[in-house]
């Protein structure tokens, strides 16, 4: 069964230190249905991605939180919380999706929330991501594991600082534009450059924030939608791969199997090639994610993703515009909202109501990673 | 007419440069100086503390204004650092002064803005007709965790303000904002205070100062204009330069006060050690605004007007020259004189 997007809403991301981790999502979800035009009770199940509600705010059992503090309660519905690190969000959407698909649900939610600025070491927890035996105890952390593949990508490739300082440059302008992105300024190479290192050659601007935020989408089946809503956005495909945990045991440690799997599965579904697709949104949690995202994804050959970036094919107006909302680094990584807020940005995008930000698009794609690649989920929309 | 009648300041002899301290912990001097605004912080001797500090300073509040010590009727200490969690340091403030045994007294902690607390409070009390001169004192040695940002700027000093009747500047008019956020905090027992990064800013600093300072404007009539000098809690120089550019005041007003760029942070006495400074140069008809803040979170503001007083006031030696006189010691010496080792 064909399953469409009939609403979206998102909280801004960023230190929101006056509002709650209950409020934030409150608020997404209620933008969401508003967005719809149909109210709570008509929500069949609800599905919400949460990389660590336990460690950042001590809440588990946030589905059930969230059923009750948006009145769903009421109805008994069921509520699911999904966990796959800073996937979170798009392995929730992908089992909103699958509810819907397979017929067993007419219309449900799928949503994303963190809030991280309650906790004391919010990095720390975001490097539970990786393998904690194999990876953590002999001394990385997440961000190390990226600064090594960035550093085997300039050996292999000669990708250099510069390219990965032009991700955030890129980044951080298209977030300009966008009302709910953290950083709504501009940098330069030369910020970037300057800018501490926080693991070489990753550098602070090189590095997405950790945020606050809440993200909401209502699905609905393909019938559903078209009595509800005049611009349903449908998901042509929404396809996961897992890859080994820790880099070691990987093939290639330049190659993000579980995005490639997955998105190879994704285009074969939609019955169409990486070409073909006119917008994306990708998991740029650092710079060198999204060098390794146009070459994954097939948007590039192997070793070739700086070069989309140097010659501008990725920015607005480019040949495949890709992170039109600022991505992770500027709009801000509210880690379990991420996925969720990534599908909200294209469907603006594919309904035309993205502003200044608008790029002419059929089919938009979106790739939520978990930790460092051992989780990929990849949507392809349309309109 | 009531206000500031006398003031006193004291600032130890030793001071550490931020290069020294960025030495030891292998961090980029300039990109913190750069970033903060503070290039060297004042360090105590090894048997200085807030009780001796404040005593320093209440002296040459008490000689310049060459009263008997005994009309002074109320003591209070403003610290984070009172040697005594239990006894005050008040008591042996007004003892070395020989203010006599008739006098309120008390100790006060709002984090750095205590002092400005106790100026409220002497201000009423003589306005009450309770007290002819209170004495109201900030004085810390501020404490920061060896390796924790704070270190760049935790310095020490001692401000003390003599409030009465016939000021050298008038106390005009005084608002307070207060929340309960918890920014910067230290528990019973700890060492070392801890804080919330960047939560100190925006939710914090921010949010307290202006509110102050916008509800004393609105209240009272003023505006930025009316003001020819402005005086903000100094925990860098960086968060004064913004609030005071968030209210409309230019560099040139704020730059007398700002000695947090050569002795760090003085928590309780920080906006107080400003203030002290542009008393130093201020002319009779001019205003001043001051605003405090303390962490937890308040900010107290004044309005404070120079008198004819302070002409023939003894301003000597002044803030600034006390400030640019010192010894420079390294980080070894440093720790030796914070007793951090014995």
């Amino acid at each position: 069964m064909k399953v469409a997007i009939i609403g979206v809403g998102s909280t801004e991301f960023g230190e929101l230190w006056e509002k709650s981790f209950r409020s934030i999502f409150l608020s997404a979800g209620l933008s969401a249905l508003e967005d719809a035009g149909i109210g709570g009770k008509e929500i069949e199940a609800i599905y919400v991605g949460n990389m660590s509600g336990g460690k950042f705010i001590d809440q588990e059992h946030i589905a059930a939180l969230i059923a009750d503090h948006s009145g769903l309660a009421e109805f008994g519905i069921p509520a699911v919380r999904v966990e796959n690190a800073d996937a979170s969000g798009g392995s929730a959407f992908r089992q909103a999706y699958m509810a819907v698909a397979s017929g067993i649900h007419d219309i449900v939610i799928a949503a994303g929330v963190e809030k991280v600025t309650d906790a004391n070491d919010p990095m720390e927890i975001l490097s539970t991501a990786i393998d904690q035996e194999w990876e953590r105890f002999v001394g990385a952390n997440l961000p190390a594991i990226y600064a090594l593949i960035a550093r085997l990508h300039m050996h292999r490739f000669g990708t250099t600082e510069e390219d990965l300082a032009m991700v955030a440059v890129k980044n951080h302008r298209n977030a300009v534009h966008n009302p709910r992105a953290q950083f709504r300024r501009e940098v330069s190479i030369e910020d970037v450059m300057s800018s501490p290192y926080v693991v070489e050659p990753l550098k602070v601007l090189d590095c997405a924030p950790l945020s606050d935020g809440a993200s909401a989408v209502i699905l609905a089946s393909e019938e559903v939608a078209k009595k509800l809503c005049d611009t349903p956005i449908y998901v042509d495909a929404c396809t996961q791969a897992s890859d080994y945990m820790s880099i070691q045991n990987r093939r290639d440690v330049l190659t993000f199997e579980a995005v490639v799997r997955a998105s190879r599965e994704a285009y074969k579904i939609a019955g169409i090639e990486a070409k073909d697709i006119d917008v994306a949104e990708v998991h740029d949690s650092f710079t060198i994610a999204e060098i390794l995202a146009y070459e994954d994804l097939g948007f590039a050959k192997k070793g070739e993703g700086m070069k989309l970036i140097r010659e501008g094919e990725t920015e607005i107006g480019g040949k495949i515009p890709v992170n039109t909302s600022g991505g992770l680094k500027a709009c801000g990584h509210a880690v379990g909202a991420t996925g969720i807020r990534q599908i909200v940005d294209l469907v603006l995008q594919l309904r035309g109501e993205a502003g200044k930000r608008q790029v002419n698009a059929d089919k938009a794609l979106a790739l939520n990673i978990g930790g460092s690649g051992a989780t990929a989920v990849v949507s392809i929309l349309s309109r | 007419m009531i206000g500031i009648v006398s003031y006193g300041t004291y600032i130890p002899k030793f001071r550490i440069k931020i290069d020294e301290i960025a030495r030891i912990w292998n961090e980029d001097a300039n990109a913190i100086k750069q970033s903060l605004g503070v290039f060297e912080k004042s360090v105590p001797d090894v048997d200085e503390d807030t009780a001796t500090m404040a005593v320093e300073a209440s002296r040459e509040a008490v000689t310049r204004a060459k009263i008997d010590p005994k009309r002074i009727g109320a003591v209070f200490v403003g610290s984070e650092s009172h040697p005594y969690a239990v006894k005050p340091t008040a008591t042996i403030v007004g003892e070395a002064l020989g203010v006599g045994n008739h006098y309120f007294c008390a100790d006060l902690e709002f984090a750095c803005k205590a002092a400005t607390a106790g100026i409220q409070i002497c201000y009423a009390m003589v306005k009450a007709g309770m007290i002819e001169y209170g004495l109201a004192i900030g004085s810390d040695v501020a404490q920061a965790r060896p390796g924790d940002a704070l270190e760049y700027a935790a310095g020490a000093g001692a401000v003390a303000i003599l409030v009465g009747k016939d000021p050298i500047a008038v106390i005009e008019a005084t608002v307070s904002y207060t929340s309960d956020t918890p920014d910067f905090w230290r528990r019973d027992l700890q060492p070392y205070p801890s804080h919330g990064g960047r939560f100190t800013g925006s939710p914090a600093y921010f949010r307290h100062i202006i509110n102050a300072v916008r509800r004393l404007m609105e209240e009272h009539g003023y505006s930025a204009k009316d003001f020819d000098y402005a005086v903000f809690h100094q925990p860098n120089a960086k968060f004064p330069q913004r609030v005071a550019s968030m209210l409309g005041f230019s560099e040139e007003k704020i730059a007398d006060g700002m000695l947090v760029r050569v002795i760090g942070n003085t928590y309780s006495a920080s906006s107080l050690m400003g203030l002290c400074g542009v008393l130093d140069k201020a002319k009779p008809g001019e205003r001043i605004l001051l605003a405090s803040f303390g962490s937890g979170a308040g900010s107290d503001a004044f309005a404070i007007y120079v008198t004819e007083k302070i002409l023939e006031f003894p301003r000597n030696a002044r803030v600034w020259d006390k400030a640019k006189s010192g010894v420079y010691i390294d980080y070894g010496l440093y720790l030796k004189h914070r007793r951090m080792i014995r």
